[in-house]
């Protein structure tokens, strides 16, 4: 039998109702495609599913209530990897959780189980490491404004961090790896799509663009960067570790003078 | 009208400068307070202000030494009455002096907050003039830091040794953590260090905040707005290495006090030489580092692995191994113990196996419910086999059979394992072989 090949959106509805389509048809042999990401199998026999709210709801409440709240969170962390086939583990994941009794998500001896975890353990460091290392630069409008390029797509997961912690401020953090942000407006957050002048440099601070304030303050930084080092117990290695060099070019303690 | 505005751009201009050279100053001689810590509180950010500190810490950047950067960490003056010989700025010691007015150290937290920089303020303080004119001072910052901005992050103030009560009170009202360093482990070694100073003092302050948080928890169980009490809590460091103490001593110290103090925290700090004081190692000697390490992992293994201290240091055992880690060391000594069973022994004793963390123990005590578990699972689930594996016995008939001495076992682990303090190590072990 040939597998059947379910392509969605790319958003999270869009996988849920792909996992609808599969429950609701008893698919066995399956696979699951984002359609941006992905191969074309030489004799599969391709779906493509439209999302719809109602049945991804559906099935999101079926998890909850099977999963812990932990292993739903998962989940959903696991799939904002973005991993080539991290959604045929997730499906093979959510058939353990429905047909065992309760607490699938306890299983770390279950491959898929297992697989999701460490997925979702890399998802939140890297949602650790946004709300580590996003820098605001302050704009003449009096924005705050963040660019970041994020190994996965955390965007979602730290938007009620950022929003929590600066109620009292315009900010932007905008992912220019996937080419949308969050915009703070003092009242709600809302996701925005940006125009940016031809050959902006996100990594420099133009004083076209940036208060003149900005600049005395990251030099202050800097400075206290610089001062707060102990230089006979340096360790660039451990360093590196903790702050990897992908990272460097929008903190604003590692720009040259 | 254009000179006037040429001025004032020069002011701005040499204000900023200023401040520029007292931050490096007073920046540099803050860096010996090991503790960064920004978690634990809880205050939320419900006044539609500036900041949060809920939830974890978080390290916003790690200097080249490795260090979490979390804190704007910084003294309010390096003006000092005092001459402690370990102290980059006693009183006897030639360098430059500075002191931060209060709206400058509000100013740098709060601009420094909203780019994300930090998670809030240590502010700590050379004594100048007497202990209650510094401690005013500092709760002086956090006062306007609360009350004029709003802001909501978190604030970490030092208790100044001899500070008094109604002080250290308005301080923890303020303030998220307080912590008063007793730096030296003995009141010997004190008294040789710093002759001005007595342990009295450091511990009043201890005790007010004490008292004060178990009343704020007693007051808000019956009211709940009761107003917080440094909901962090308190800490301490201790300088390991400049006063010739033992492990057995410092953990002794350390385990008195978070038992009789509550301490959230003690710090061990590795002396960094900074004088040719003949009392003390000179400078070029190299700092402490896998000792210090050594004794965080005992206040792990007390804290949080249901250990007790004398079980690790004892009359017998008065210093750590250095080239293997206190839990290891300890199960060398306890052979009798082991091996242990990873499907049936409670968590007392996984806990107690040299190469499982707290968090590969509550993986197995879940993951063992679904199926027995063998050593393909463990691996997988991140035991640290290489030492692990003389210890334990699981779903399989491949385990250790032969009768190794404890002496073969650590050697054969040594021989399987890479330590970054390689190094030091062999150089330590050379003198002795």
């Amino acid at each position: 039998m040939i597998a059947k090949n379910l392509i969605y959106d790319g958003t999270f509805d869009g996988f849920l109702s792909a996992v609808f389509y599969v429950f609701e048809h008893k698919l066995k042999q399956v696979r699951i495609q984002n359609e941006f990401t992905m191969q074309q199998g030489l004799f599969s026999d391709n779906e493509t599913i439209v999302t719809e709210e109602v049945k991804a709801n559906r099935v999101w409440k079926g998890v909850k209530s099977k999963l812990s709240s932990k292993g739903s969170y998962q989940l959903y962390y696991a799939f904002l990897s973005e991993q080539i086939g991290v959604e045929d583990f997730l499906l093979d994941y959510m058939r353990y959780a429905f047909e065992k009794k309760s607490n699938a998500d306890k299983d770390y001896s279950h491959p898929s189980v297992l697989k999701i975890a460490q997925l979702a353990k890399s998802v939140g460091r890297e949602k650790h490491r946004m709300e580590a290392f996003v820098r605001f630069r302050l704009t003449k409008d009096d924005i705050y404004f963040a660019s970041i390029e994020p190994d996965f797509n955390v965007l979602p997961l730290i938007e009620k961090h950022f929003k929590r912690r600066y109620a009292d401020q315009k900010w932007v953090i905008y992912d220019i790896k996937r080419g949308y942000g969050l915009f703070y407006d003092l009242d709600h957050v809302e996701i925005i799509n940006m125009d940016f002048p031809a050959g902006f440099d996100f990594t420099k601070t133009e004083s076209e663009f940036f208060a003149t304030q900005e600049f005395e303050f990251q030099k202050l930084w800097q400075d206290y960067f610089k001062a707060t080092n102990i230089e006979s117990r340096k360790n660039m290695k451990l360093h590196i570790r903790h702050v990897p060099k992908r990272y460097w070019k929008y903190l604003s303690e590692k720009q040259p003078n | 009208m254009i000179q006037k505005i040429l001025k004032k751009k020069e002011e701005k201009e040499l204000s900023f400068q200023r401040t520029q050279e007292k931050l490096k100053i007073l920046a540099d001689a803050a860096k010996y307070d090991v503790s960064c810590s920004s978690s634990g509180s809880k205050r939320a950010n419900t006044n539609k202000g500036l900041g949060d500190a809920t939830g974890m810490g978080i390290c916003h950047s790690y200097t080249e030494d490795g260090r979490c950067v979390s804190l704007l960490k910084i003294l309010l003056t390096n003006y000092c009455i005092f001459d402690c010989a370990y102290c980059v700025t006693r009183k006897s010691n030639d360098i430059k002096r500075a002191a931060f007015k209060v709206q400058e150290v509000v100013d740098l937290t709060i601009n420094f907050y909203r780019r994300n920089y930090i998670e809030g303020l240590f502010l700590s303080s050379g004594i100048f003039k007497s202990a209650d004119y510094t401690m005013e001072r500092l709760v002086a910052v956090a006062k306007k830091l609360r009350l004029e901005e709003n802001f909501n992050g978190y604030i970490h103030l030092k208790s100044i040794p001899g500070a008094s009560d109604e002080l250290m009170r308005e301080a923890g009202l303020y303030a998220d953590r307080l912590s008063v360093n007793i730096e030296i482990p003995t009141e010997a070694g004190l008294k040789k260090l710093a002759p001005d100073k007595n342990r009295e003092d450091f511990i009043k302050p201890m005790v007010k905040v004490k008292n004060e948080i178990i009343q704020y928890k007693a007051e808000k169980k019956i009211i709940k707005t009761t107003p917080k009490f440094a909901p962090a809590g308190q800490s301490t460091q201790m300088i390991i290495g400049a006063s010739g103490e033992n492990d057995f001593q410092i953990m002794q110290t350390s385990n008195h006090f978070y038992k009789n103090y509550n301490l959230k925290r003690v710090y061990y700090s590795g002396y960094v030489p900074i004088s040719y004081d003949n009392r003390l190692p000179q400078i070029g000697s190299a700092v402490p580092m896998l000792r210090e390490n050594r004794l965080y992992q005992t206040d792990w293994l007390m804290r949080f692995y249901g250990f007790d201290v004398s079980e690790i240091l004892n009359q017998q055992h008065q210093n750590l191994d250095l080239d293997v880690d206190p839990k290891l060391s300890w199960a060398l000594r306890n052979l009798h113990e082991f091996p242990v069973d990873v499907n049936t022994a409670d968590k007392r004793m996984l806990a107690r196996i040299p190469g499982l963390g707290m968090k590969s123990v509550y993986k197995i005590l879940n993951a063992r419910r679904f199926r027995r578990l063998n050593w393909e699972h463990l691996k997988k689930i991140g035991v640290a086999l290489n030492r692990a594996q003389y210890f334990m016995v699981c779903d399989s008939n491949q385990f250790e059979k032969r009768d190794l001495t404890p002496e073969k076992i650590k050697g054969l682990i040594l021989q399987n394992s890479n330590s970054k303090y390689q190094k030091t190590l062999s150089n330590q072990l050379s003198l002795f072989s």
